[in-house]
């Protein structure tokens, strides 16, 4: 239904040439921008309403309760559904310590609750469909229970910094939202969220249909193909100052896959993309002392890194 | 009344912040405003994610921005 509608905009109505380059750029424009948006919308509003039964405070008291090992892989599947922003991530930290959640189980949520984001989903579903959406989200939670188990093993609660365990934490009542006010906040939230991406959206998508439209075949299968020993962290190094813009970032790569980079590679991209950010190592160290933050971040990277190698192999 | 919002100054912080000071003009309300910014302070409250809105001392929600046309109504 949608390429029709590209196809139409473009050759009937523009009357470009189907075998020209722009004619395949701008159709695949067209046809990405449309479908990406209507993935975005839809499935942003639904993850909203869904999110509206898990606050925070609710995530907290179910973890509390649990163990190591059966807490980490409950932390990293809350993580998916409760709402996390980097800039809450102190408030959260602090809150899971002081109710009980072990060291290592709060780091399983941190990592699953930014790097499994409905947005990286969507686009990954969207551009390079659900087969690779669904890996990612596996390989993701995996990544959050193991690094969370490590870091839970090697005891670096003394590298919190000494003031969150003197916090004291107040009763935060929980009200129930009725229906409507689940709508509203859902509706607020997709808006809210689709009006700070949509340009990356559009960059990204209009990059990526250049790539596809100029770039010749095979371009990158020498520097960014599965044989380079160096692309993997290469890209994850190259994703760590692309925080937060997963929606711009993944219909770029896609074109760029299309020109042959290996696809291991670029799951680890998309997770350095996600997971590692320095807003939120800035962020983390008003909790975390020095140790730990670098611990953090060294076991996500290997993490990826490894991952980027298993689907290089395999896929 | 005592308006308090809570947020580590984050954008939506802002937001909010100036979504009640707008409602507050409007309705000509005598409203004391203020934005708690210290971490001590929002973990009194028991809020764990930002920002949130304090009436009074009692958690009015958290977790997201109302429009100034939501904060008129409590006002």
């Amino acid at each position: 239904m949608l390429k029709i509608l590209a196809d139409y905009l473009t050759y009937d109505l523009l009357g470009l040439n189907p075998a020209s380059r722009l004619g395949g750029a701008l159709d695949f424009f067209i046809y990405d921008t449309v479908k990406i948006f209507l993935l975005l919308a839809g499935i942003i509003f639904l993850v909203a309403v869904i999110r509206s039964w898990f606050p925070p405070e609710k995530t907290k008291q179910i973890l509390s309760h649990k163990t190591r090992y059966l807490g980490n892989v409950v932390a990293a599947l809350l993580g998916i559904v409760t709402p996390f922003c980097s800039c809450s991530a102190v408030p959260l930290f602090i809150g899971f310590l002081e109710s009980g959640v072990p060291l290592g189980v709060t780091f399983s949520f941190l990592i699953s609750s930014p790097m499994v984001n409905e947005v990286a989903l969507i686009m990954l579903w969207g551009m390079f469909g659900w087969r690779i959406a669904l890996i990612y989200i596996g390989t993701g939670l995996i990544i959050a229970v193991v690094a969370g188990i490590a870091i839970g093993r090697l005891k670096m609660e003394r590298y919190v910094q000494d003031y969150v365990w003197e916090m004291r934490v107040g009763k935060g009542e929980v009200t129930t939202p009725t229906w409507p006010e689940r709508l509203l906040y859902a509706k607020e939230y997709t808006l809210g969220l689709l009006k700070k991406i949509w340009p990356y959206v559009l960059v990204g998508i209009g990059i990526g249909a250049f790539i596809h439209g100029y770039v010749p075949q095979d371009f990158l299968a020498k520097w960014a193909g599965r044989d380079n020993p160096f692309a993997v962290p290469l890209a994850v190094a190259l994703g760590v100052p692309l925080y937060s813009n997963a929606a711009g970032v993944i219909p770029i790569v896609q074109a760029l896959t299309a020109k042959g980079m290996a696809m291991g590679t670029v799951l680890a991209f998309m997770m350095a993309v996600t997971a590692l950010s320095l807003p939120e190592a800035v962020i983390l160290s008003n909790v975390l002392k020095k140790p730990l933050l670098v611990t953090f971040f060294g076991v996500v990277t290997v993490a990826i890194t490894m991952v980027g190698y298993l689907f290089n192999a395999i896929l | 009344m005592k308006i308090e919002v809570l947020g580590t100054g984050c954008a939506n912080c802002k937001t909010l912040y100036e979504n009640v000071k707008r409602a507050v003009e409007e309705k000509g309300a005598d409203v004391e405003v203020a934005k708690v910014e210290d971490i001590p302070s929002i973990m009194k409250y028991g809020v764990m994610s930002t920002p949130a809105l304090v009436i009074d001392g009692t958690v009015k929600f958290s977790g997201r921005v109302a429009s100034s046309a939501e904060i008129k109504e409590w006002l």
